[in-house]
């Protein structure tokens, strides 16, 4: 009487007894992402990012035709016989809509404005400024310095507080999978050339934020493992942590993902680069707490109760001789699933 | 773990209660809102300027001209301190980043470096004692003297020349009628200027891309510019241009002014009655109406020029001498140009030119987009979460999502309260937090699951699930935290309109998710009765 709401159970989404041989694979995902990251720090260096006029300078205009669609052709014509060096032009969202960008004018901040009004006018009445963006070197130079240097305290921010919470290797794991997070978004934007701007910054600190989410909750349940299972190998530990957590990541992931793609098709076109980035980075964060963070606590190792620092290198190749899978060899686990089991039918 | 004391359930139902009633508001236009009683909430959540149109200028002071402002006047003052010591000196020039002056007998430099350590100012204010001096004066050699001034020196006088400027920016801002701009100080030596609902940003510009410095000067009664020019200006003279459309003459003007633009009291823009061109007329002060009475007395017969930003606007003949202290500037002038310098004028002289350093304007058409872009997107993302959770959660699901819709409220309740504006990252920022909220839902319900399968009792997973959460949620939302903090701490512009509403809502998605749906499995445990409770729907 006190509630209206009928008692119902949810859909479970995922088998609860299910173990993913994460750790199994933890080499061929190290070297994967390892090449990844290289192929992006490439990409950064030798294609370069397209800057958009926030970090590069110069100038930005949105216009609108009044009725009917926009003249790209001629447009392009008249604009590039103004003698303002480059300027791009192209759709955008709709056929009246067009951004254009003029490159930064030699000189000084005058000759940036001035530029932009040779624009405006050559363009006429027909056409409705609907955004304008001027931004100096000097400015621009800051912004990118700041971004710089926002992603960079971030970063140790969010390590020294993982530091803090965990063991040394655990910030390690972090940073690392952090670093790569952020990598390979830069690494895509210079390989399709997406325009970065100040909101992809912001992505990308969202991203870091969202990716160590991810490694915590993770790390949280190592920890408690750890505790539980004092005797337990581990790789088949971090193994066991990461597949108890599996659902958690999936169903989370899930939500934020659908909320962006929500701004990625609805959004509109003026943060549709900042929603994709956004949406890449999840998806990768979420990779890299799976198959970064986690297996690289096996290499580093963990200081145990009572045991001194473990390292998985020594029991991997203990397994490697011993042959068959790491998931049915431990019988701790393979205890637990069965009283799991046991559970569930009770 | 589970029990709620009887005074918490109020306060939380409180709190959700004044989240709804801060957040109401919002949804009305500010029409109706005007009409309510006063003691329901009025204020609505101010939107950007990318949401609803207007301009962002940021204005950077030209420090260089100040600098040689102060170096010229530092010359000036040396000449006159060295004149009414009675100390003999040559070379005394501009040199670099200093003032030099050589004395003409060696044996008179400690002299005339005790007659110019008087124009050393210290700087600082009464409580934290003095911040050093203005200048520095040095001797070299046996007889030269220099005057730099010092690192502190040109920082004070940049501040006070941005403080000064900032005021008279706002001055001339708002006599473009609108009271809704602001102009704020950022970084040493920058402006900002923003305004909201503004489209066209030519006359913005005009009105604060001038310094408009007014001088009144003497022109020199014999030599022309071009004579001067071929030898050297007699001391104390220059040469001026004339500004666009005076036809390019040059004159030689006494360079210190008889009056300057401080002594005017007014300036309004009119026509001349005869010949119907665009003038502006203006009004000196008592002080200034004398020194120009005095001036035009012993000049009869001479011309005078009325010098803006060292360039002369016109230069007429002083037919009769000017008493009243009043009188009219015409110079090729349109009836727009007209009435900006009137403004200008009135509003008094920039220290030192602004130049655009970036700008950023959003029409009103563009911004209305975004607003209908954002909401949709709002509220696609927030069903399909819901939809997402409740089919994953069940029963326990539609708390979530009840939590989600307190956060949602709490959200906009606290950037209401803050008065902090919503920008299309703001929204972004919201539609993601939303999905992070989620989050600590997920984490306590999977736990409880977790408890289930290992064989606890519904009561004993229900209260498992949310106490072993709690570490987990408060770990993973603190690092997000720390990563808000550093993007508002450092970003700028729209990073900071996201990282506000980030914050905001990891804050808020604790309370709802860990309180409020704490507080409804409580409220639903209560109603069954704690012994009936076999089975979680979760």
């Amino acid at each position: 009487m006190f509630f209206p709401v009928p008692d119902f159970k949810g859909f479970d989404f995922f088998p609860h007894n299910m173990r993913v041989p994460f750790m199994r694979y933890k080499g061929l995902c190290l070297i994967i992402s390892i090449i990844c990251m290289a192929v992006s720090l490439g990409l950064y260096f030798v294609v370069g990012l397209n800057y958009g006029v926030d970090f590069k300078g110069g100038s930005l205009i949105e216009v609108q035709h009044k009725n009917g669609p926009a003249d790209l052709a001629d447009m392009r014509q008249k604009l590039n016989a103004l003698g303002i060096g480059s300027v791009q032009i192209q759709s955008f969202g709709s056929d009246s809509d067009v951004l254009i960008r003029v490159e930064q004018q030699a000189g000084d901040e005058i000759a940036q404005q001035q530029a932009m009004k040779k624009v405006i006018d050559t363009l006429g009445p027909e056409y409705t400024q609907r955004r304008i963006e001027v931004v100096g070197a000097a400015v621009s130079s800051e912004l990118r310095r700041t971004g710089v240097i926002a992603v960079i305290a971030s970063l140790l921010a969010i390590s020294a507080y993982v530091w803090f919470r965990f063991e040394w290797q655990f910030a390690a794991g972090c940073v690392i999978s952090l670093l790569h997070d952020v990598l390979v978004t830069v690494g895509v934007f210079a390989a399709f050339q997406l325009e970065f701007d100040l909101s992809i910054v912001a992505a990308l600190l969202t991203i870091l934020g969202y990716s160590v989410n991810d490694s915590v909750v993770v790390s949280d349940r190592i920890r408690e493992n750890l505790r539980k299972y004092k005797r337990m190998d581990l790789t088949e530990l971090l193994n066991l942590s990461i597949n108890e957590t599996l659902s958690r990541t999936i169903l989370t992931g899930l939500t934020t993902i659908v909320g962006i793609i929500a701004l990625l098709v609805f959004g509109g076109e003026v943060i549709r680069n900042f929603s994709f980035a956004m949406l890449f980075g999840i998806v990768i964060g979420t990779y890299s707490s799976m198959f970064i963070a986690a297996p690289l606590l096996g290499y580093l190792g963990v200081k145990r109760e009572g045991v001194g620092v473990h390292t998985a290198a020594a029991a991997a190749s203990k397994e490697t001789s011993g042959g068959g899978s790491a998931a049915t060899k431990v019988p701790a686990a393979g205890a637990l699933a069965a009283t799991n089991k046991a559970g569930r039918r009770a | 773990m589970l029990h709620f004391e009887r005074w918490k359930i109020i306060a939380i139902v409180l709190t959700c209660l004044a989240g709804v009633l801060v957040t109401l508001p919002n949804f009305f236009s500010k029409e109706t809102v005007d009409a309510w009683p006063s003691w329901l909430p009025h204020r609505q959540l101010p939107l950007g300027l990318d949401l609803q149109g207007g301009a962002h200028l940021l204005l950077a002071l030209d420090t260089n001209e100040l600098q040689k402002d102060w170096l010229g006047t530092l010359r000036d003052d040396t000449r006159k301190q060295l004149r009414d010591a009675k100390i003999g000196f040559t070379g005394l020039g501009i040199i670099g980043n200093s003032v030099q002056v050589k004395v003409t007998k060696p044996e008179e430099l400690s002299k005339a470096k005790a007659a110019l350590d008087k124009l050393i100012m210290p700087i600082g204010n009464a409580i934290l004692g003095s911040g050093g001096n203005d200048i520095s004066v040095t001797t070299s050699g046996a007889d030269t003297i220099n005057l730099a001034p010092t690192p502190q020196g040109i920082q004070h006088r940049v501040s006070s020349a941005v403080s000064a400027a900032i005021e008279t920016v706002n001055r001339r801002v708002n006599a473009m009628g609108t009271a809704e701009s602001t102009v704020v100080r950022q970084g040493s030596d920058r402006i900002l200027v923003q305004f909201p609902g503004l489209q066209d940003t030519k006359q913005l510009k005009d009105l604060i891309g001038q310094t408009a410095k007014l001088t009144f000067h003497a022109v020199h009664p014999d030599i022309t510019a071009e004579e001067a020019s071929q030898t050297r200006a007699p001391v104390g003279y220059k040469v001026y241009p004339s500004g666009e459309g005076e036809g390019g003459r040059n004159y030689l003007l006494r360079e210190s002014p008889v009056v300057s633009g401080e002594d005017l009291v007014d300036a309004q823009p009119g026509f001349d009655q005869r010949t119907n061109e665009p003038i502006i007329s203006f009004r000196f002060n008592q002080s200034g109406a004398r020194k120009f009475g005095n001036f035009s007395k012993d000049n009869v017969g001479h011309p005078f020029a009325i010098v803006l930003d060292n360039k002369v606007l016109s230069a007429p003949v002083i037919r009769e001498p000017i008493l009243g202290g009043s009188g009219q500037i015409s110079g090729s002038f349109t009836v727009e140009s007209a009435n900006t310098l009137a403004v200008q004028l009135r509003s008094g002289a920039l220290p030192a030119k602004l130049t655009i350093v970036e700008e950023r304007t959003v029409g009103p058409s563009l911004g209305a987009d975004s607003i209908e872009a954002g909401k949709l997107a709002g509220i696609v993302g927030c069903l399909s979460t819901a939809i997402l959770t409740i089919s994953a959660y069940g029963t326990f699901g539609i708390f979530a999502v009840m939590g989600l819709i307190v956060h949602g409220f709490l959200i906009v309740a606290l950037m209401t309260m803050l008065g902090t504006t919503l920008t299309l990252p703001g929204i972004a920022g919201f539609v993601l937090t939303i999905g992070m909220a989620v989050d600590a839902n997920v984490l306590i319900y999977e736990r409880m699951r977790e408890e289930l399968r290992a064989g606890k009792s519904a009561i004993a997973a229900i209260d498992q699930g949310f106490q072993r959460a709690w570490i987990t949620i408060l770990d993973s939302q603190l690092t997000t935290l720390a990563a808000a903090i550093i993007m508002f701490w450092l970003g700028s512009g729209p990073i900071r309109g996201f990282a506000v509403t980030l914050t905001i809502g990891i804050l808020t998605s604790i309370f709802a998710a860990v309180t409020v749906t704490r507080l409804l499995v409580f409220l639903w445990i209560k109603s069954k009765g704690k012994a009936r409770i076999l089975e979680v729907p979760v």
